[in-house]
């Protein structure tokens, strides 16, 4: 045998090898996430990679929309969903592994203005008329909409709102219209304008939990997780410490 | 929820669309007529930045044109202050923004096939014209236009289509509100998004089919030696 050839081989053995040990301990899940969530997952994934050696891809966008392409093959391994009911449908379905599912967060919904001190302590300036629009995210796809609409009836300003209106077809984009200032005022997720436990800019009411049912964001392993090692343990990483700290710096609760 | 009938939001949908893809084109035609005559004639040095600037909404994704249009119409942008400045309310969530939105998402569809007409009739009718006594205007309204008459065709069809077709721009600009803003295709994503199946696929087809009667229009409405 030449020493190249010689050369050539120990090197394919070499990088089987390599590539054998990093299956052995890595894997990776493919992770729907619904969009309130982005920001801390983000930050979880990174801290999941670390610990674990397991890679989790994220992808962002409405719960809704995660279901139709779950419905139709997507291949993602586990559904962080904005709401309780998508994950337990996909459970009975057959979609997901009912069992495996649990709430890793309770959303907590916020009043807010890009402006300072536009927003009062008590979400007052919902009732004056001083203001052109307010964005709500689809109160059909979106909880945190749903929420909206919720609080709104129980003030009884459905009414006097509803044609101000501006829908966003998820958080995110409902996020976008306020903080763009073209919707003075918008109902949005608090995660996605506090960080580090405060609040980013502008002004907000924390909106009480008496006001709407609670928004609990439920997780599920999915049919393309099963056996997936990464899946499995994503799933115990959302339950553990570090993962709950940054969840809650976020505004969640549990 | 029936499964085979469009609801009365559905048809309100459609009749906004039809009305956004009506205005948008008239106004298209009334505004790219010159341009495009220009963009035929001229030996200035513009000419191709401003075709380029033109051709622009072909390449970019109707997301980045969305952005920047509720960027740019907001409070802090540059079509905000003008509107603020003028006493007129904001664009962004409006009908008039939308048309906004469409006029610069459908702007290559009417220029590009009357630039393409006009190129095509060159100088030589209207030299002849002019010898045989036709003033500028004269000629432009009895010569240019009719000769030009297929681009115009199939500017109105293809800003009108592309426009009914419109799906980002107007999910970024418009704040989806029912009558106003709501559009066909945005109608349809949001039954997608709240499995609403049924009507999703009422809505869907009709997307297809029109689409195809439009594209079958521009077909038959060529004069026969393009076809």
């Amino acid at each position: 045998m030449s020493p190249v050839s010689l050369c050539k081989q120990s090197l394919s053995v070499l990088g089987l090898a390599l590539l054998v040990a990093h299956g052995a301990h890595a894997a990776e899940v493919q992770v729907a996430v619904a969009a309130n969530c982005t920001a801390p997952m983000q930050k979880i994934a990174v801290l999941f990679e670390q610990d674990t050696g397991h890679k989790a891809v994220l992808s962002f966008g409405a719960t809704g929309k995660f279901y139709a392409q779950i419905a139709n093959g997507a291949p993602f391994g586990v559904l962080l969903a904005a709401d309780d009911t998508t994950p337990e449908k996909i459970g009975k379905e057959g979609l997901g592994i009912g069992a495996t599912r649990f709430t890793y967060a309770i959303g907590q919904l916020v009043l807010w203005s890009k402006q300072p001190g536009y927003v009062d302590a008590e979400g007052k300036v919902l009732a004056k008329s001083d203001w052109k629009h307010i964005a709500i995210a689809n109160p059909k796809l979106a909880p945190y909409g749903l929420a909206a609409m919720q609080t709104l009836d129980k003030l009884g300003l459905t009414a006097q709102v509803q044609q101000r209106v501006v829908t966003g077809e998820n958080i995110g984009q409902t996020y976008q219209f306020a903080a763009s200032g073209n919707a003075p005022l918008g109902f949005v997720a608090l995660s996605q304008v506090m960080e580090d436990g405060k609040l980013r800019e502008g002004s907000a009411w924390v909106v009480p939990a008496g006001m709407h049912e609670p928004i609990r964001q439920d997780a599920i392993v999915l049919k393309p997780g099963q056996g997936n090692e990464a899946a499995a343990a994503l799933m115990q990483y959302l339950r553990g410490d570090k993962a709950r700290a940054i969840i809650k710096s976020y505004g969640y609760s549990f | 929820m029936s499964p085979s009938l469009l609801s009365l939001e559905d048809w309100a949908a459609i009749r906004l669309t039809l009305e956004l893809a009506g205005i948008t084109t008239v106004l298209l035609l009334a505004l790219c007529t010159p341009l495009a005559w220009w963009l035929a004639h001229t030996r200035s040095r513009w000419r191709g930045p401003v075709g380029a600037v033109v051709a622009l909404p072909l390449v970019l994704p109707p997301t980045v044109i969305g952005f920047y249009l509720l960027v740019a119409m907001g409070p802090h942008g540059f079509i905000g202050h003008l509107t603020d400045a003028l006493g007129l309310s904001r664009l962004p969530f409006t009908f008039p923004g939308l048309v906004i939105g469409s006029l610069v998402y459908s702007l290559p569809f009417a220029v590009q096939p009357l630039q393409r007409a006009f190129e095509a009739t060159g100088r030589r009718p209207l030299e002849v014209a002019a010898t045989l006594g036709a003033g500028p205007l004269d000629r432009f309204f009895t010569v240019a236009l009719p000769l030009a008459r297929p681009g115009f065709v199939t500017a109105a069809i293809l800003s009108f289509a592309h426009t009914v077709g419109e799906f980002g721009v107007v999910l970024m600009l418009g704040g989806n509100i029912p009558g106003v803003t709501r559009v066909v295709s945005v109608q349809i994503y949001d039954h997608v998004e709240a499995m609403e199946y049924a009507q999703a696929h009422w809505l869907a087809g009709g997307m297809v089919a029109f689409s195809f009667v439009v594209l079958m229009l521009l077909h038959w409405l060529q004069p026969k030696g393009a076809r």
